[in-house]
């Protein structure tokens, strides 16, 4: 009896064809097939980020951010041709003898501060600052916060209990004391304020990665990955981090408004960088010279409300990006 | 020279109370142009002797015995030599194909992620043998830059059989390689695997639950239960003449299209097979067993040879040893 339990194959049941019949049928050379792949990749690049556009063009506020913070970026390029460097210069506009504390009046379409510099002038040269700070900060938050999550979770064991608990402290550190010492210990130049704003806000950023990493890690293509012969190295890079990378990027856009706010908040206390002009310093200027208890809104009015619109384009866009990278919360 | 060897081989999984050994004294060997099957219910196993091969098992899982692989010992091998005799030696075509692939590469690269990695200087000429390999399997070589999303669950096993086939591995491990797949499918990866493996003189190490799938592709077969080999030999008799009861009754849980006294009355096994951290005493299998009698609880078995190159580990049957030990005089 159980001489005759094989399978049989039904009547109907095609016989498998035979590889290479498959494989004529293409009327295939795998010779030819090399010089075509980068091209292939590019065409499928392209066409992805076209239906990424497609599906951000529908978020009417994603793209109301995206108008202004290309303004911006457009006024902080072109500063240089739009007025010179030399009048956000104390020494230069004291000699010129132009008005100080004017109000708005032809020729100064916002107003001078005591030392006669034109606010409009130094708006247009703030968003160089805000903009830069704002950019670098965000890599190297990323870079920071994606090394440590990707490497605790990862690694695992005591690697990331260690690395976690670091990032604990970071977290419950309060951010603007510990910017405030780091800026004073580190000196108050453009880099440093960078450096110090990277550091005070990795933590969350490590954390939400170490997540991702996590259960990455327990995919079956990273086991594969690890039978193939690759390294660690090899396996994070190919791996986990393109695996990771949707999630470091959805942030970026929040943690660069977080990272100009800060610099601002910095240069309203007093530890932005002397050399340049910033809408924080601007501020910090302003409540130095009374303009609240004298009246002269012309003073903090126009870089706040920079701060202020900047921030909440990048908070725009970055809820529209939100919609595109998340899928659950697309309409259908 | 055996391709692979294994001798005497214990893995214990680490566990907060104590250990399961999961296998528990397997010996084989796997001869050049072999292939051996190795039969048995989920956790038995099975599945961890494919990653003791290439010590794929979690960090603190304790393996003891020999592992030849190409006369070479994978116990004491250094991560470095390790890593250069994964693939390179032993490939293994991982269970579940839809998961083993990553789904943000494209297949083609993860082909020659397997080739670069163990022959760096190949990155000119990998995207061609990737082809190649796809198109060995049945697949078009176009489909190279698709990725995982765009194929079906055949055509990821098929993927995988490529990828195992990349580095003209002395061993394929084929680890479950038809489970997750429909019956046609299945027949399909199966009739490949068994025309790559007669025109590349593959040795393989077919494991499965499905005895009816090793008589088609395997020249040998091991049946193991409870982390034991308890029937071994040529495919053909020990499928359609079992010695073991356990060999008896997987053979026949088989069911048989068309025949009218089988149908719609399989002979199943009742029960589970036992925890690996509570193994019952004697013969492992007695608690199940349809034909246990008076010594089975109390006495172990040994794997016997018999006539005609094959060996069963029962009691029953003439020939066994009993009393290699038995629990009696252990406990006494």
């Amino acid at each position: 009896m159980p001489g005759s339990l094989q399978p049989e194959m039904l009547p109907g049941d095609p016989e498998p064809k035979p590889m290479t019949a498959i494989a004529d049928e293409q009327g295939l050379t795998p010779e030819i097939l090399p010089k075509s792949r980068r091209s292939i990749g590019r065409e499928r690049r392209l066409r992805s980020l076209r239906a990424s556009w497609a599906l951000f063009r529908t978020s009417w506020i994603g793209l109301a951010g995206l108008v202004v913070l290309c303004l911006f970026i457009l006024i902080a390029l072109a500063a240089p041709l739009l007025v010179p460097k030399s009048g956000t210069l104390e020494a230069v506009t004291v000699a010129s003898g132009s008005p100080r504390l004017s109000p708005p009046v032809p020729g100064y379409p916002l107003g001078t501060d005591k030392f006669g510099r034109s606010i409009s002038t130094m708006l247009i040269w703030g968003a160089q600052v805000s903009l830069l700070v704002g950019a670098l900060a965000t890599v190297g938050t990323m870079v920071i916060g994606a090394a440590v999550g990707i490497s605790a979770g990862f690694f695992g064991g005591r690697i990331d209990s260690l690395l976690m608990r670091l990032t604990d402290w970071f977290l419950v550190i309060p951010w603007l004391a510990l910017a405030l010492v780091l800026a004073s210990i580190l000196g108050p130049t453009l880099l440093n304020i960078i450096v110090v704003i990277s550091i005070t806000s990795w933590a969350f950023t490590a954390r939400v990665v170490r997540a991702q990493a996590l259960t990455v890690k327990s995919r079956p293509y990273v086991e594969r990955a690890k039978a193939l012969g690759g390294r660690n190295w090899h396996v994070i890079t190919r791996h986990v981090l393109p695996n990771t990378f949707p999630i470091v990027f959805a942030q970026t856009i929040l943690i660069a408004a977080a990272a100009i706010l800060t610099e601002s908040t910095l240069a309203f206390l007093g530890l932005g960088d002397p050399q340049s002009v910033s809408w924080g310093k601007m501020l910090q200027e302003g409540f130095n010279q009374a303009a609240i208890t004298t009246g002269r809104w012309w003073l903090i009015i126009p870089p706040g409300l920079c701060i202020v619109v900047l921030v909440l384009s990048l908070t725009m866009i970055g809820y529209a990006f939100d919609q595109i990278l998340n899928p659950r919360l697309r309409d259908r | 020279m055996s391709v692979l060897s294994v001798r005497d081989l214990h893995v214990t999984y680490h566990t907060g109370s104590g250990g399961a050994p999961a296998v528990r004294g397997v010996n084989f060997d796997i001869e050049r142009g072999e292939v051996l099957g190795l039969a048995g219910e989920s956790g038995c196993g099975k599945s961890t002797i494919a990653g003791a091969i290439i010590r794929l098992l979690p960090d603190k899982t304790k393996i003891a015995g020999e592992i030849l692989l190409e006369g070479k010992s994978v116990l004491d091998m250094k991560p470095g030599q390790l890593r250069a005799a994964r693939w390179n030696e032993a490939s293994i075509i991982f269970q579940g194909a839809m998961h083993a692939l990553n789904p943000v590469t494209s297949i083609g690269d993860q082909i020659i992620e397997a080739i670069v990695t163990h022959d760096p200087g190949s990155t000119k000429t990998a995207p061609a043998k990737a082809a190649k390999l796809l198109e060995q399997v049945g697949l078009s070589g176009r489909r190279i830059d698709d990725y995982p999303h765009r194929l079906s669950g055949g055509q990821k096993q098929r993927v995988m059989i490529a990828m195992a086939l990349a580095c003209d591995p002395a061993l394929v491990i084929a680890d479950e390689p038809t489970t997750a797949l429909d019956v046609m499918v299945q027949a399909q990866v199966l009739s490949l695997l068994a025309d790559l493996q007669s025109e590349l003189g593959l040795s393989m190490l077919f494991i499965t639950h499905d005895l009816s799938v090793l008589v088609e592709v395997a020249d040998r077969i091991d049946v193991m239960y409870a982390g034991q080999v308890v029937e071994e030999g040529p495919a053909e008799d020990v499928f359609t003449s079992p010695v073991h009861p356990y060999t008896k009754a997987l053979a026949g849980a088989y069911p048989l299209i068309g025949d009218r006294i089988y149908r719609g009355n399989p002979t199943g096994l009742a029960g589970d097979p036992p925890d690996p951290e509570d193994i019952p005493s004697g013969c492992a299998f007695h608690p199940r067993c349809a034909e246990a009698f008076g010594p089975c609880p109390t006495t172990i078995p040994s794997l016997a040879p018999s006539h005609d190159g094959r060996a069963s580990a029962c009691l029953l049957i003439e020939g066994a040893d009993p009393g290699a030990t038995t629990s009696e005089e252990v406990s006494s």
